[in-house]
């Protein structure tokens, strides 16, 4: 990211003298965008008012023609210091006074440049290098002793995000979330990007770099709730390509296959099944003894349903237990640290996460989200979409719906027929 | 600043054009000393005898062609001086013989941060109620900030956006009673607006271009006594049908490096407690 935004200072006779609407008007008439940070007005006539202003404009080359233009009418750039960095006291410790982060982007300014934070995610610190000009975002666990951490605010800044470009619901939602609100046109628009993702996934894996990711976050209501086959759908047509979810999702999508149930009742016929109950248990069971998920596929056991479509399609899956699970599946990471780790792995390149039916998966994901990334939370409980939305993004969607209508009116807007 | 009547003036003696640093300026337009020598003369009697002015004299230094304009030593209000600090090299090395008549004469000089260009009456002019400062051709905007806070007035930046005017005083003239003479293209639309709202579209008085370029705007005004340069017809009625008494002088020889009447002096007794 270029060093597109710039705050200047304005102070003097700017209000009645119109300097400071001069100045406002030069930096739109060149392209650029502002916001007033801080305005103070003079109370009488004799005293001088002051304006701090943030400016942003579309590329470098911009900035430095408005800073050029506005710098004869008194706007100076605001003198900057570099941030400061402490060394980690201990394995796993952060500096008392370390830089909490936000889901923003943001920089850090080393040795008089403004460098991205690489890997931003909420509630972590940042981890400068020792002598190369990088930055990361570094959970509080994985910092090392002697680790040089930012501290203090002085030197960092947050940039605030660009509306998308693309003309649809994440452009202007603002973060509402209302189970009172037409959701056809809102899934619509989730769909239009999932078509363009695919397709820009599908030219990024023949030049073999990952990238137009579509991340889903499921729990196993989308099994119970019979959302399954439009899953199954939307994998198998390379619309989604992470999945996370926990024990449950993968092993009733199993359990579907092997007994045709979902926690022991019957999917067709909508009843509980005698020893039903059973069922989750004994389809853990056989996996464990194939050995994994991905045997089970290949084996010729598991042939249908979200895991197998998985496997054939080479979804990134990560797939972090909690501790009422059962059995658990091989493959599923029970030290939650780890668990989190991998689903951080496996997040660059995502552009669009789909979070349905799970609250634990999907707050966790939030959290590891940058706001840039487009987020779409389906619940059927208002307070887990509310609770995504605050994050404060204007690219969190919330929907209050079922999950399994969810998926299928996505998938059948996107084409299948079921 | 109504009732001034006393200025810092300067003799000729070494006026002329060593050096082109405005589009006035041309080498080959050689100032005849003899003639711009009795133009000065005839500026100081009308203003000491018709206007009744008091004038201090400073006395010339060889090599400075440009002292004559005092107008551009500095700004004073009461008993505080600002010298100058001028943007072009030829005439910064007036700086410490004007900042040194200040001292002399008992001012508390004040002098702005390094950096700052400002050049004095020449770009910051008042009435008695808002004063206004000329920018971007000579002074810089940000010295405005800090002359506003050592002077405690208000100063409304206003930018000049023709090379022809580069000084405020060149387009610029507050007369005794709030009226206004100026030339409206000198200035951006921004300050245009802000001049007119401020001053009031009746009082404010436009020169026509032809006289503009006769420095019309460079004007001496004492009470309802207006010095000017000759040839500025137009104007003169103008200030006649608002019950002002145009005094004209020849002084051509100086328009030749791009100043008049109002350049040559200074007016040193603005009073702190007015406005």
């Amino acid at each position: 990211m270029v060093n597109t935004q710039e705050t200047v200072l304005l102070q003097g006779h700017i209000i009645d003298s119109l300097i400071l609407a001069k100045v406002l008007d030069a930096i739109l008439m060149l392209g650029g965008a502002f916001d007033l940070l801080d305005v103070q007005i003079g109370s009488q006539r004799d005293q001088p008012s002051r304006a701090r202003i943030l400016i942003r404009a579309p590329s470098g080359q911009q900035l430095a023609d408005i800073l050029q233009a506005i710098q004869p009418h008194g706007a100076r750039v605001e003198r900057e210091s570099d941030c400061c960095a402490e060394p980690a006291p201990a394995d796993g410790v952060l500096p008392p006074t370390f830089y909490a982060t936000t889901h923003l982007p943001t920089q850090v300014r080393l040795g008089g440049q403004w460098i991205d934070v690489e890997g931003i995610e909420m509630d972590v610190a940042i981890r400068v290098g020792d002598s190369a000009a990088t930055a990361q975002a570094v959970p509080m666990g994985q910092v090392r002793q002697g680790d040089r951490v930012v501290v203090g605010r002085e030197g960092v800044r947050v940039l605030p995000l660009e509306r998308p470009k693309e003309r649809d619901i994440f452009s202007f939602m603002q973060a509402q979330v209302s189970s009172e609100r037409p959701n056809r046109h809102i899934i619509a628009d989730i769909a239009g990007r999932m078509t363009a993702l695919r397709e820009g996934y599908r030219e990024a894996r023949s030049g073999g770099r990952p990238d137009s990711l579509v991340l889903l976050v499921g729990g196993p209501a989308i099994v119970h709730a019979g959302g399954r086959d439009a899953l199954t759908w939307l994998i198998e047509s390379e619309f989604i390509h992470v999945l996370f979810g926990g024990n449950a999702l993968a092993a009733h999508d199993m359990e579907a296959h092997l007994y045709g149930t979902s926690l022991g009742y019957g999917l067709s016929a909508g009843r509980a099944v005698p020893h039903g109950h059973e069922h989750h248990l004994r389809t853990i069971n056989r996996i464990r003894a194939i050995g994994s998920i991905e045997k089970a596929v290949a084996s010729g056991v598991i042939t249908g349903g979200i895991m197998a479509a998985s496997v054939r399609h080479d979804v990134r899956m990560v797939l972090a237990g909690s501790i009422r699970d059962d059995g658990p599946l091989p493959g599923v990471i029970t030290d939650s640290v780890q668990a989190q780790a991998a689903m951080r792995d496996a997040l660059p390149g995502v552009k669009l996460a789909l979070l349905v039916a799970s609250t634990l998966h999907a707050v966790a994901t939030g959290n590891l989200l940058p706001a840039t990334v487009p987020t779409v939370c389906v619940d059927v409980n208002q307070a887990v979409p509310t609770k995504l939305a605050d994050r404060g993004s204007f690219q969190a969607v919330g929907l209050v719906m079922d999950a399994a209508s969810f998926l299928r009116e996505l998938a059948r807007e996107l084409g299948w027929k079921g | 600043m109504e009732g001034m009547s006393r200025f810092l003036v300067c003799p000729p003696d070494y006026f002329s054009i060593d050096y082109e640093i405005n589009p006035w300026m041309r080498l080959s337009n050689r100032v005849q000393p003899d003639r711009a020598r009795l133009q000065w003369q005839g500026l100081m009697k009308v203003l000491a005898d018709k206007v009744g002015a008091t004038l201090e004299r400073m006395a010339p230094a060889p090599g400075l062609p440009d002292m004559v304009f005092t107008a551009n030593a500095g700004s004073v209000l009461g008993r505080k001086a600002v010298p100058s600090r001028f943007r072009h090299p030829e005439r910064r090395r007036e700086e410490p013989f004007f900042e040194q008549w200040f001292r002399a004469h008992g001012y508390d000089v004040v002098t702005l941060e390094e950096g700052l260009y400002f050049e004095g009456a020449g770009d910051l002019l008042g009435f008695p109620d808002a004063w206004f400062g000329g920018y971007r051709q000579r002074s810089d905007i940000r010295s405005y900030a800090s002359l506003s806070e050592l002077f405690g007035r208000e100063i409304i930046p206003v930018e000049l956006v023709d090379r022809r005017f580069y000084h405020l005083d060149t387009c610029f003239c507050p007369l005794s009673g709030g009226t206004l003479l100026y030339y409206p293209p000198a200035f951006d639309l921004y300050a245009r607006r802000v001049i007119e709202d401020r001053i009031g579209q009746d009082l404010c008085v436009a020169v026509p271009e032809s006289e503009a370029l006769r420095f019309a705007c460079n004007a001496v005004c004492v009470g309802k006594q207006v010095v000017l340069p000759e040839g500025c017809a137009e104007t003169m009625a103008r200030l006649a049908a608002r019950g002002y008494e145009p005094c004209p002088v020849p002084l051509d020889e100086f328009m030749k490096a791009g100043g008049s009447a109002k350049c040559l002096t200074l007016a040193l007794d603005q009073k702190a407690g007015e406005g």
